[in-house]
């Protein structure tokens, strides 16, 4: 029988966690995330499988315990909000560096600074264009509903020990908060193996030890480094590319719009095709790598396409690099924690796209 | 005895222990680091717990630390160890955690991470070396820099009005529940030596029997940074650091010695 429950978007990732056999998680409150280590606490995971949790100090040093566990060959995770993820950049940036695999999770909220605690997409440049400093990348998913908090820990531990790799899920703070029906899954078993290739778990007798760093002094060996890196992104790029389509098979106009700014479009996409104009969506569920290829097959035949994101046009800009200069494409957000309504879509894909 | 007897196996005294790597050392001539490594080393291996312990390396001049100890290790970002090792500790209590970090590690950029660690009682070893400059980065003042102590930020002495008072790290953590094992050492004698590895075994064993956190300060000289000849360095720092920063211990089996 189906295991159905009601859960906050917040909720359901901490589940997914605990289910995906995950062995750690490290964290900060800060809304709109704190039920994920709320959850957490009230569950006692260490109970269920063993799972350790704990609230650190700051996000800084959250991410840091990630890097030590993850080092360790365990399945850990943290998650934080804007502002949070902007302190946990240096890490991210060395668990990269490192090839190490973690799950991160942003609930996104309005900025820049302090900025306001409901929902946003405006750290779509940090999630997908580096964030930290250095020549990296992370593997970024985009959930658009509570369910997909829930798999997405899943799919997210897989790609990111799959790559070695940090995976990061870009949410936001309307889907964190809201509440949907989620279909959950069998418990996995914790990971009892560890690949003693890179794992950190004690020099074992007439063994090498291994070492876990981002450092390398030699410039030469350095850029090896970096090269092994981006060998790895260009497979991760061919074989990763997730996305959703919806009403495009008879459209003239396109949406492309990822989590909560998806589900709006969805809903702008019927008042539209009611008034006779035939709107379509591309949803990339993975911001990075971005669709790039089925989004420019798509592209010409349309009339136009209108990114739409709660932010001042991020995500645009990997739209007309995929789509090129044939097609008409604009941007329509609303920014600071603001959220655009169906009606507000589709009036300014009428005012942008089909009056010009 | 002849030379010929003296290199013979049955007449070897002492020798380097397998857990330093043959890599030469990146330390300065007539540094004391080279001497924390080998004893911290030597106790893991007396112990036998080298397949059992995880070590954590700093940002600083130990940055490479990981190139001479023959343990498992992970390069931390600057100040964040104790959190690192926190991470490894929690998934792994059954293992040997210690980090090796500097004054400006510890007690600048990683003041939050090390407070916290400790007051949380986390089951891990911090060998922390005083040096009081960073070393590293060409000898600027650290948290530690003695009053009117000149270094490259500090060219006119270490002004106390606007650059403040050394952090006596140790001592402030001592103060924490969370701590079970705190001490001062130096190794610059054979005599120091002795004790400082003698303190690094009773904090491993206090890891061992999960009674919280361990701290083993090594005053230590830099000889470049303080821009003296070895021994003038060494002998510098008897009459200067240590008035400053007593050798001995200050917290042992979770209680305050001499009423600290």
């Amino acid at each position: 029988m189906k295991e159905l429950r009601l859960m906050k978007g917040n909720e359901a990732v901490a589940e997914g966690a605990i289910r995906a056999g995950a062995d750690g998680y490290f964290g900060y409150p800060i809304t709109p995330q704190s039920e994920v280590m709320e959850y957490l606490m009230a569950e006692q995971p260490e109970k269920r499988t063993g799972m350790v949790v704990l609230q650190a100090e700051s996000e800084v040093a959250a991410i840091n315990m990630v890097y030590g566990a993850a080092s360790t060959g365990k399945k850990v995770m943290t998650s934080s909000s804007s502002p949070g993820m902007s302190l946990m950049q240096e890490g991210i940036s060395y668990l990269a560096g490192a090839e190490l695999p973690c799950l991160l999770l942003n609930v996104a909220r309005g900025g820049p600074g302090l900025g306001t605690i409901q929902p946003s997409q405006a750290d779509y440049f940090q999630s997908v264009k580096g964030g930290g400093h250095g020549d990296y990348n992370l593997i970024v998913l985009a959930p658009s509903s509570v369910q997909e908090m829930f798999d997405f820990a899943f799919l997210g531990f897989d790609l990111a020990f799959k790559y070695r790799n940090p995976v990061l899920m870009l949410s936001d703070g309307l889907i964190g908060q809201m509440m949907e029906k989620v279909e959950l899954c069998e418990q996995l078993p914790r990971t009892t193996h560890f690949d003693r290739s890179w794992t950190l778990t004690g020099k074992p007798d007439g063994q090498e030890r291994n070492i876990v760093t981002s450092l390398d002094l030699d410039a030469s060996m350095q850029e090896i480094h970096n090269l092994h890196l981006q060998e790895k992104y260009r497979q991760c790029k061919e074989a990763e590319v997730r996305y959703e389509l919806f009403d495009t098979e008879d459209a003239d106009y396109l949406f492309v719009a990822y989590g909560s700014s998806a589900r709006i479009c969805q809903k702008a996409i019927k008042i539209g095709r009611s008034e006779g104009i035939k709107i379509g969506l591309l949803r990339p569920i993975t911001l990075w790598p971005f669709p790039a290829k089925p989004l420019a097959e798509l592209a010409s035949r349309m009339k136009g396409i209108l990114s739409v994101e709660q932010s001042a046009g991020q995500m645009v800009e990997d739209v007309r690099l995929s789509v090129g200069s044939g097609v008409h494409i604009e941007h329509y957000g609303r920014m600071g924690g603001m959220i655009p309504t169906p009606e507000q879509v589709l009036e300014n894909l009428k005012k942008l796209l089909i009056a010009k | 005895m002849d030379i010929k007897d003296i290199i013979k196996p049955e007449n070897l005294v002492y020798q380097k222990t397998s857990l330093m790597t043959d890599k030469p050392l990146s330390y300065c001539p007539g540094c004391g680091h080279g001497t924390a490594h080998r004893i911290l080393m030597e106790v893991i291996e007396e112990m036998g717990i080298q397949s059992e312990t995880i070590g954590v390396a700093p940002v600083g001049c130990s940055v490479l630390a990981y190139d001479f100890m023959n343990v498992d290790m992970v390069g931390a970002s600057h100040g964040r160890a104790p959190a690192v090792a926190t991470g490894i500790k929690r998934c792994w209590p059954e293992k040997f955690v210690y980090t090796y970090q500097g004054d400006g590690d510890l007690a600048a950029i990683g003041t939050a991470e090390t407070i916290h660690a400790a007051n949380r009682g986390e089951n891990i070893t911090i060998i922390f070396i005083n040096n009081g400059i960073y070393g590293m980065t060409g000898g600027q003042m650290a948290p530690t820099t003695l009053p009117g102590m000149k270094t490259s930020t500090s060219p006119y002495g270490r002004d106390l009005k606007s650059m403040g008072n050394p952090l006596k790290m140790t001592e402030l953590l001592a103060q924490l529940p969370g701590t079970c094992y705190v001490t001062r050492q130096s190794v610059h004698s054979p005599r120091n030596v002795r004790r400082a590895k003698k303190a690094i075994r009773a904090a491993f064993e206090s890891q061992k029997e999960n009674k919280g956190l361990s701290l083993v300060e090594i005053v230590s000289n830099c000889n470049s940074g303080w821009k003296m000849e070895p021994v003038a360095s060494n002998e510098w720092m008897v009459d200067n650091m240590f008035p400053f920063y007593p050798l001995g211990d200050i917290k042992v089996d979770g209680k305050l010695v001499n009423n600290q």
